[in-house]
């Protein structure tokens, strides 16, 4: 048999029939009532909604405060300002006298 | 000058009367392609209450999703991707693992491939026979390979609208075709092998 002759004369039988276009008798009135239907509230949908839209703000929030947090660490690591720190921090339970135990 | 009710409205502005909270203005646009998206689920489904589901799914998937129409393409278009894309879900989820065999054909339908393999002249392209033949062989082809068939040979679209209707890139549909085309004459190998070897 000559498949190749099938497949074209199949496709062919195909192509001259096409599938009829009709409408089923009120099916129009079938979809308009669906979507009159108030749609129930649906939690998972609405949070998804609710991750997606926060998305774009919170990365935009970590970017700013990385950068923030970067500048400040650059302009407080000055040498002086560190052994400044460092002495406060070794002195400060001798500085404090009020202290009576 | 004409009545306002009795001109016929555009798509375009159809579509932004349902967006501006308008629903009923959808009517028009469900009474007007209707017909179109039967013929396409017709295509892929046999049973008539199928065809109704699918068409009912498409019609509210365009009217959830006609805010993401952004009308640089006509409504048209938009609509039949998306029927292309949920006929392609439905072939997908109904997907028959069972094998065709010889058993499975009518009468007539034998007489038509005996006729063919006498004379493939005196096998006619319009008798119904071959309309159920070809359904029957389709409906063993995989989801993808039955896509791409029914477009590009039977619809006798080109490779570029079949790439835009299914969402897929132009070599995905070539291969596809390829491959579709291969799967179709090994099946009819196989039913013949079965009858006539």
């Amino acid at each position: 048999m000559n498949m190749a002759e099938l497949q074209k004369k199949l496709l062919a039988a195909a192509r001259a029939n096409p599938p009829s276009d009709t409408v089923p008798y009120g099916f129009e009135e079938r979809i308009l009532a669906q979507l009159a239907a108030k749609p129930g509230f649906d939690i998972l949908a609405a949070w998804n909604r609710i991750l997606w839209k926060a998305a774009a703000p919170s990365v935009a929030i970590t970017l700013l405060f990385g950068a923030w947090t970067r500048f400040a660490q650059r302009t407080d690591t000055s040498p002086e300002t560190l052994a400044a720190d460092l002495e406060n921090s070794l002195y400060l339970p001798f500085d404090n006298s009020t202290e009576t135990w | 000058m004409p009545d306002s009710a009795t001109v016929e409205r555009t798509d375009a502005e159809l579509i932004a009367a349902v967006l501006d909270g308008d629903p009923a203005s959808f009517e028009p646009l469900l009474k007007r392609y209707q017909p179109r998206v039967f013929a396409t689920a017709r295509r892929y489904a046999r049973r008539e209450s199928e065809v109704e589901d699918i068409v009912q799914e498409v019609f509210l998937k365009a009217f959830h999703k006609l805010r993401g129409f952004r009308g640089d393409a006509p409504f048209e278009h938009w609509l039949m991707r998306l029927a292309v894309r949920t006929c392609y879900d439905f072939l997908r989820a109904h997907q028959r693992s069972r094998e065709m065999s010889f058993a499975d054909f009518t009468d007539e339908e034998t007489e038509w491939l005996d006729r063919f393999v006498a004379n493939p002249a005196d096998a006619s392209e319009n008798a119904a026979a071959a309309r159920e033949l070809v359904d029957k062989v389709l409906a063993q082809l995989s989801p993808a390979a039955r896509m791409v068939i029914t477009l590009l040979e039977i619809e006798d679209r080109s490779v570029k609208e079949v790439a835009a209707l299914t969402g897929w890139s132009v070599p995905v549909v070539k291969i596809r075709a390829f491959r579709a085309r291969a799967q179709m004459r090994k099946c009819l190998e196989k039913l013949s092998r079965e009858k006539y070897l």
